[in-house]
């Protein structure tokens, strides 16, 4: 009879957690799908880098650090996804520089901006990741071996990095990344709604669905 | 010993098994839920409650006399971190001398139920009820 009463409660307590679990994530959608619609703004700011057509009607919002290798393993998956989709999908990548040190690339990337190289730079970064942002140990500096691969102006890149706008964009972008409850790289959100179990299928997923009600397929 | 006196003994053991579940329930909620990042103090309290759950809970299978004698210690040095850390991040104890360089600081505040609870509380409130309940079970056996 104890024991029969030790299970029951058991069980209680782990149908508990999974259901206020589904209920948070739920309400976190909703807040998050509201302020999509309300507050648009948090998601998309005008400085933020984006790539595909103007007219997709399916938006990829992504928090992304230049250092983190999950974002590296992600970006070719996404352009695949944009690929098979063609005009349906833009991104929009944001900031969320977690990793120490973070910032620096994100001037840097603001910087090649400028010089309309952005995806090329980020391209040589997220294959060269490995040689400058090592956990064990980072070389933040090992970044300059690899730069000119983007067919950058590294003096005027240099001159760039200076100006005050970039630090205003991060500041920005880790402010929306709190707002939305972004803790990890890379964050994603699809017309306003989030990502909320994390991996390659569930984003695909979670795109198609938004395939459907936007294209109506 | 009459049967309505052990029953209260399972009982009040059954309580602290419930207590020291839903602590951890609640605990990995914050973390993998809420995805707070629990701060080094936070993981040398979870290092003492994971395992009374499982010990707690051996001992409530086959009511086992000696449960006070495993589970008190885990649950005076969990106390004792939470002490601290309460003390922490109220600012009594200045953050200075505290323990976490990397990544997560102790006084980063997460949830502030009402006003004035806050995890570390919570923390410190379910260890001493822990402690309060074995110590009345080792009483009552021993009388």
């Amino acid at each position: 009879m104890r024991n029969v009463f030790l299970a029951v409660a058991s069980l209680a307590l782990i149908f508990g957690f999974m259901f206020a679990n589904s209920w948070y994530k739920e309400r976190q959608a909703e807040k998050s799908s509201f302020m999509a619609k309300e507050n648009a703004s948090t998601f998309v700011r005008d400085h933020s880098q984006t790539l595909g057509s103007d007219d997709a009607k399916v938006y990829i919002v992504e928090f992304m650090d230049p250092a983190c290798e999950t974002c590296a393993a992600f970006a070719p998956f996404v352009k695949q996804m944009m690929a098979a989709n063609p005009g349906k999908i833009k991104l929009v990548l944001r900031y969320a520089p977690f990793h120490d040190g973070a910032d620096y690339f994100v001037t840097i990337l603001e910087a090649a901006k400028k010089q309309g190289k952005y995806w090329e730079t980020l391209d040589v970064m997220f294959k060269s990741q490995q040689y400058w942002a090592s956990h064990q140990n980072p070389q933040p500096q090992r970044i300059w071996e690899f730069l000119p691969r983007a067919g950058l102006d590294m003096e005027q890149l240099k001159k760039d990095m200076t100006d005050p706008a970039i630090a205003e964009i991060i500041a920005q972008d880790i402010a929306d990344a709190k707002t939305l409850n972004v803790h990890k790289t890379p964050g994603y959100f699809v017309n306003g709604r989030p990502l909320q179990e994390f991996g390659y299928r569930q984003l695909q997923e979670l795109v198609q669905s938004e395939m459907k009600v936007a294209y109506q397929e | 010993m009459p049967e309505k006196q052990s029953n209260v003994n399972w009982t009040i053991l059954f309580l602290c098994w419930l207590l020291a579940s839903l602590s951890t329930t609640g605990s990995l909620f914050f973390s993998s839920v809420m995805e707070f990042i629990p701060c080094v103090l936070c993981w040398y309290q979870r290092i003492c409650l994971f395992p009374l759950v499982v010990i707690l809970g051996t001992g409530l299978l086959s009511f086992d006399k000696n449960i006070v004698k495993y589970s008190l210690p885990l649950a005076v040095v969990g106390w004792l971190i939470a002490l601290y850390h309460t003390l922490l991040y109220s600012g009594i104890i200045p953050e200075s001398i505290q323990p976490c360089s990397q990544g997560v600081s102790c006084t980063e505040e997460y949830i502030d139920l009402f006003g004035f609870i806050t995890i570390p509380m919570l923390s410190l409130l379910s260890f001493s009820t822990i402690i309060a309940l074995l110590l009345i079970l080792q009483r009552r056996m021993t009388k």
